[in-house]
């Protein structure tokens, strides 16, 4: 006869393996339904059609994907360039630098930037950009400054766990030899903490790269190659949400939608997946 | 010498220009949203759902989105915390701590946490015309809860380890089951990280509306059933800041204010509880 406080603890430990489980599986599942839904297209058209060719026009049967995976990029690259400077000087000021009291406010600060909604910044996005002062309209350009400042969080947040990891005594070492604050930050801090940066970064393009609301806002949603920032896109993100709706009218046309998903979830995974792995190596390093 | 102290002085200055952008980015998003959204805010907006001809301009308010991003993000976060907290306790090192497989569930979180809103909504979507759903409710929950998991399951693992390994050695010499130390015990000490990983993924949660946008729908009434369609707060300003008319477009900018109170509400009133609460805490 087995207790009940021992049956309480047996019950309560399958379920927590239950729900782990669950949890473990979810990425898998998505990745499963979403390909089982893009098969129909990917039997019909050539993956050279569909990823390389610019002519969408889903009545005709022509979905090429090409325009909106370079909206994507341009958008998602212009993005990181403007936030990433940004983003790792801000960390090394905080981590670094700051007195207390600054440090004390910047926190928090960053904490609830990284809490506004999508869609907040998106209607930022409009008004600050197309009324206030100059008008940027609505193209990569505008789509990149809302996606910075949306993604600033992300990378300085991770940028500044790395450098705290940094012991103080390596630091104190430069400093003893000699170098200027700033020279033990670039010489030490940050060559040290490299490959942690490279994670934060990843981290903030992979989270610009799904970004929807806040860039289907600002960015023009015209179904062409963006040749410079001034152009409008129509990343595949703005393409899954204005679509929905009637992507059930027209045959393949859900296949079509539900693939540039696929591509999505498929290339954040891989970068997720490689950016977690340096952090805990980075983690592992000065364990 | 000069050369070094001027390299200094120039990257110290970037590195304060840095902060200030973030922190002027904070303040002219808040400048914005109030500046736009203030003057069309009235007390009837938050008070009345939409009336006739409310999408051309006329009568009415956003209490549908107002109450239905309350039900979609409340019921997210109590179903999010339960499975957060079976999967965070279980990560712990009286259960699969020590083997590499809690390594390997951190892992997945961590990746979870970064698949894009959208994804989630398409998935959900999916799911919901294989089972035959209408977009209700009950659809949105289950797709914010798939959201809400990694943040929070990922918060309450971090406030767990640091829980002293004496305190719960303390327990267990009385006696106890893992079970016991770990709802009267572990929970009871981490109580305000908990409530901060609660607030997070809730304010996640109410702002996301890339998820919502297939699986929720959008309606003008409050809903009474778990299967209904019921509106948001974030597809609200959105739909209305798509409208031509400006007197819809001001409610957008309105709702928008309505929206960053409340995830600014929460920002501040995480803080707060949580200093609060840390005074029970065994240290």
């Amino acid at each position: 006869m087995i207790s009940k406080r021992r049956l309480a603890d047996l019950v309560s430990t399958r379920l927590m393996l239950a729900a782990t489980a669950l949890v473990g599986v979810t990425v898998l599942f998505i990745a499963v339904m979403l390909f089982l839904k893009a098969r129909p297209i990917l039997a019909t058209n050539s993956l050279g059609d569909l990823f390389l060719s610019s002519s969408w026009r889903p009545s005709r049967g022509e979905f090429g994907l090409f325009p909106f995976i370079m909206g994507t990029l341009w958008v998602t690259v212009l993005a990181g360039i403007i936030a990433l400077p940004v983003s790792i000087l801000g960390a090394l000021y905080i981590t670094e630098y700051a007195p207390p009291r600054v440090r004390a406010v910047a926190k928090p600060v960053v904490d609830v930037l990284a809490g506004i909604p999508p869609v907040v910044y998106g209607v930022w996005g409009l008004v600050a950009l197309s009324i206030g002062g100059i008008a940027i309209g609505f193209n990569v350009l505008s789509g990149s400054i809302v996606l910075a400042i949306m993604v600033i969080p992300v990378i300085l947040g991770v940028s500044e766990e790395v450098f705290r990891m940094v012991p103080q005594d390596v630091k104190e070492a430069s400093l003893a030899v000699g170098a200027t604050k700033w020279e033990t930050a670039r010489n030490v801090v940050i060559r040290s903490s490299l490959p942690g940066l490279a994670a934060a970064t990843i981290l903030g393009f992979s989270r610009a790269f799904g970004e929807t609301m806040a860039v289907l806002m600002v960015v023009g949603n015209i179904a062409r190659v963006p040749s410079s920032p001034l152009d409008p896109a129509y990343p595949l993100t703005a393409l899954i949400a204005n679509n929905y709706g009637e992507m059930m009218s027209i045959p393949l046309y859900d296949s079509a939608i539900l693939l540039a998903a696929l591509v999505l979830l498929l290339v954040v995974l891989f970068f997720n997946i490689a950016a977690r792995l340096v952090l805990i190596k980075v983690q592992q390093k000065w364990a | 010498m000069q050369r070094r102290k001027t390299e200094e002085a120039v990257f110290k200055g970037l590195m304060i220009a840095s902060v200030s952008i973030v922190a002027a980015g904070l303040l002219t998003i808040v400048a914005v949203i109030a500046w736009k959204g203030v003057p069309a805010l009235s007390i009837g907006m938050i008070t009345q759902t939409p009336k006739g001809g409310f999408y051309l301009g006329k009568e009415g308010g956003i209490l549908n989105a107002i109450v239905g991003s309350l039900y979609l993000a409340g019921g997210a976060t109590l179903l999010a915390l339960v499975i957060s907290l079976l999967v965070a306790l279980f990560l712990q090192r009286e259960y699969i701590g020590k083997s590499r497989w809690a390594g390997v569930v951190r892992l997945s979180l961590d990746v979870l946490w970064g698949v894009p809103s959208i994804v989630y909504g398409a998935f959900g979507f999916v799911i919901m015309v294989y089972l035959g759903m209408r977009a209700s409710l009950l659809g949105g929950i289950i797709v914010l809860t798939l959201l809400e998991i990694p943040i929070m399951a990922r918060a309450l693992d971090e406030v767990l380890r640091a829980v002293p390994r004496e305190l719960k050695d303390a327990s267990y010499a009385l006696g106890t089951t893992r079970l016991e130390t770990s709802l009267n015990v572990v929970t009871r000490q981490v109580l305000p990280g908990i409530l901060t990983a609660v607030l997070l993924a809730f304010g996640r949660g109410i702002g996301d509306a890339a998820s919502v946008l297939f699986t929720a729908g959008y309606t003008d009434r409050i809903p009474t059933s778990l299967l209904d369609p019921v509106a948001s707060l974030p597809l609200a300003i959105f739909f209305q800041l798509g409208t031509p008319f400006p007197e819809v477009q001001a409610r957008g900018y309105a709702s928008a204010v309505v929206l960053l109170v409340i995830v600014l509400l929460i920002a501040v009133g995480s803080r707060v509880l949580s200093r609060r609460l840390t005074k029970y805490v065994v240290k």
